[in-house]
């Protein structure tokens, strides 16, 4: 099951001819992400080519992309004031999982496209009487400034050509990658020495990979990683990602890893406290960050006490949370929690 | 990015926000002319001349300075061109001061229940304010995911200091993320703040206002402290005494304007060389230098360093896309602090190719030479790459020893540091 996205998920990348969209497209499709095309206006109807074996058409629009692959998740590598325009036309188009790589969108283009979002969510919820997470159908937004999400398949194969990647469905394998982290350091849990998969969190790109390798190298699997991204607005939070762990029968522990700034590590663990029944082990980066670089008094006022790290450690803990203190141990404290 | 004051007059007037009289001048000759100028327009004898530097504090290191005539004011120019500014927020060695602004006196209308009553939700107790001074500001709150107006009666103060000992002092309203602030939301403020008649429509225009410029300029804090109730012959105007912005660095790309007002002079110059080469740097006190990709492994880095007994000397996240000469150019920083006595590079490859790293630490053993312990943990993509590079220049890099892990590279730079 997993969160999100799984092998029969069908990706397509929104800037799939830039530098980075096209290096990344190549690397999920190598990976075993039904990478199935992309989209670039004014370039539709060209093939992008991922080796000599293989190749995958370019669209103009995602309409058309979506039509013609039956797509339902986009990886967006866009330049950072496209991005806000890319996200909605995503939406527009049906997009389940749509996942915004582009590191410094501004904030204000966030804002805008959060309460789109938020008011599909509302009006949804509203029409379907639910009180439960978002309906199946609706949009989720990960990032952006994210390194994506990934839910890993078996090794099956080399993962350097089109024939031969590195998780197939076909030969027993099969995961899905859409993202820009390295797929090689994940576990599927079939391969794992302890037999059990953690779904793990993150608000950092390559402090995610930290974590990842750690639980490898101790013996665990993941079911999911998903990096939410740093930025002050962005799509999903811990707290969402907490939720579906929590109800995904293949997660047996949720390892968060958070960091100074912000609230969002507070309300996850009060959320913890009240709802999640899974063992969940945590980090928090910038204990020894300087203070300073704030934001002018209102910033200040707005911030309050909570966005220490101190204080998320010690909300975290009497909630029950295995917090690791020093980065080296964040597997030690899945696997500890995990008992 | 920050702006200064004169500057951020300007931005207020060009959103229609009413300021003083005022100029920049930029040596002792311009003072004379600009006190009379902005008095007469002002009608007042009185101005104020002011550094303009973006650290606070200036009131009391003296670089601000209520001024009655052309003289004193040429005086008082003279006393902050040639003098550098020191206070808590500036270096040790305090800042030059290149421009000052010459502004129109105001006078401030008194703070007394005739002329002013307090609205139906004045904004807290009376709290012994005897000036019509007001503060505003909006920010964006990101929690709500909203941008707030925050408004308060005591304004000209440590607003810090009253929303901590009074939250009730100050007022919050959120503005709508796609509609902005609404017409309807700033009469309320202007009426909780205790403005009445036409004022109230002078004051919710300012607000309006504000938050247009916020939105459509990218800000992050756009700041009006002390708005205030002008009182003498030209009574009754709600005028912005002193402003403050700052703006999303992500979102100057489309305001080219606003990129132009930058001032170099008030950038570390350390910061300023990274930036150029799209490396994130802030040096810190400590003998440990870092290089890092990503900003949370990277604070994780110090975080480590610091529990095997280490200080980090700064914190440099080189990025997802580095090219090798920013790799050279990040370590050239490093080391250009003479304090570095070690040296830990933690790389987690995913959009950063670890074989990028190694060539630039190779580069950068060729041009600068590396003859303090060096501590490289590579991982990630191109990690075999990155490593058979190292490998094969291992001659180059005398004090080179490669970690396996995380915590196997915090001990080995602390150790060799340690050992001096």
């Amino acid at each position: 099951m997993a969160i999100l996205i799984d092998k029969s998920t069908k990706v397509i990348c929104q800037g799939i001819t830039g530098a980075f969209g096209a290096q990344h497209t190549r690397g999920c499709f190598l990976y075993g992400t039904d990478l199935v095309g992309g989209v670039t206006p004014g370039k539709g109807g060209q093939k992008f080519e991922i080796d000599a074996g293989s190749s995958v058409p370019i669209f103009d629009t995602v309409e058309r992309a979506v039509r013609e692959t039956g797509a339902t998740a986009t990886m967006i590598f866009v330049p950072p004031v496209l991005a806000a325009d890319a996200v909605l036309e995503a939406m527009d188009a049906g997009i389940n999982v749509i996942c915004c790589i582009t590191e410094g969108v501004p904030v204000q283009d966030m804002i805008k496209v959060r309460a789109v979002l938020d008011a599909m969510g509302r009006s949804a919820l509203r029409a379907d009487s639910e009180m439960s997470a978002r309906s199946a159908d609706l949009p989720v937004l990960i990032g952006p400034n994210c390194p994506g999400v990934i839910t890993p398949g078996a090794k099956t194969g080399g993962g350097e050509r089109s024939g031969d990647p590195y998780t197939s469905a076909s030969r027993g394998g099969g995961g899905c990658k859409i993202g820009i982290m390295p797929g090689y350091i994940h576990t599927h849990v079939s391969q794992s020495r302890l037999g059990r998969a953690v779904g793990i969190v993150s608000r950092s790109g390559t402090l995610t990979y930290e974590a990842v390798w750690q639980t490898s190298r101790l013996g665990l699997g993941q079911s999911t990683c998903v990096g939410i991204g740093g930025d002050p607005v962005r799509g999903l939070n811990h707290i969402d990602c907490l939720r579906l762990f929590d109800a995904d029968p293949e997660t047996h522990g949720i390892l968060m890893i958070g960091e100074i700034g912000g609230s969002d590590e507070i309300e996850a663990a009060e959320f913890v406290k009240k709802h999640v029944k899974k063992p969940v082990a945590a980090f928090i980066a910038g204990r020894t960050a300087p203070p300073g670089r704030r934001m002018g008094h209102a910033g200040a006022i707005i911030g309050g006490a909570d966005d220490t790290a101190d204080a998320k450690i010690k909300a975290l803990r009497a909630s029950g949370v295995t917090v690791a203190m020093s980065p080296a141990d964040m597997g030690t404290a899945m696997v500890k929690a995990l008992g | 990015m920050k702006i200064h004051e004169y500057q951020a007059r300007d931005l207020l007037q060009s959103y229609g926000i009413p300021v003083p009289p005022g100029r920049a001048i930029e040596s002792v000759d311009d003072a004379a002319a600009a006190y009379k100028e902005v008095t007469e327009r002002g009608g007042t004898m009185l101005a104020v001349v002011k550094a303009q530097v973006h650290a606070g504090g200036r009131g009391k290191a003296g670089f601000v300075r209520l001024v009655q005539s052309a003289q004193d004011a040429a005086d008082a120019a003279r006393f902050m061109l040639s003098n550098r500014m020191k206070s808590p927020q500036t270096p040790p060695e305090g800042l030059e001061v290149k421009r000052l602004l010459v502004a129109a006196g105001v006078e401030i209308a008194d703070r007394s229940g005739a002329a002013l009553r307090s609205g139906g939700r004045a904004a807290g107790p009376e709290t012994g304010a005897t000036k019509e001074e007001f503060y505003l500001a909006i920010t964006t709150d990101r929690r709500t995911r909203r941008n707030v107006l925050i408004a308060s009666r005591e304004g000209g103060v440590e607003i810090e200091q009253v929303a901590h000992d009074r939250p009730e002092a100050i007022l919050k309203e959120p503005l709508h993320p796609l509609l902005g602030l609404q017409p309807h939301q700033a009469r309320r403020v202007a009426f909780a703040l205790g403005f009445t008649g036409k004022q109230v429509f002078q004051a919710a225009q300012v607000m309006l206002n504000l938050a247009r410029l916020y939105v459509e300029k990218d800000c992050t804090l756009a700041e009006i402290n002390p708005l205030v109730l002008t009182a003498g012959a030209t009574g009754g105007a709600v005028v912005a005494i002193d402003a403050k912005f700052n703006f999303d660095d992500n979102g100057l790309v489309r305001h080219p304007e606003l990129e132009a007002m930058a001032d170099p002079n008030e950038e570390n110059p350390a910061e300023a060389r990274a930036k150029r080469f799209g490396l994130s740097y802030i040096a810190l006190d400590g003998n440990i230098g870092c290089l890092v990709n990503g900003a949370g492994l990277a604070m994780a880095t110090m975080d480590i360093i610091k529990l095997h007994g280490g200080e980090p000397a700064n914190f440099l996240d080189v990025g997802g896309s580095a090219s090798e000469e920013a790799v050279t150019e990040a370590f050239s920083i490093i080391l250009s602090d003479s304090r570095v006595k070690g040296i830990m590079v933690n790389i987690f490859g995913g959009i950063m190719k670890c074989d990028i790293i190694a060539q630039g630490i190779v580069n950068a053993a060729a041009k600068i030479g590396f003859r303090v312990p060096l501590v490289v943990r590579l991982e990630g993509t191109n990690v075999e790459a990155g490593r058979r590079l190292l490998e094969s220049a291992r001659s180059t890099l005398p004090t080179l020893q490669a970690a396996t892990d995380l915590g196997d590279a915090a001990k080995k730079v602390c150790d060799a540091v340690a050992a001096g």
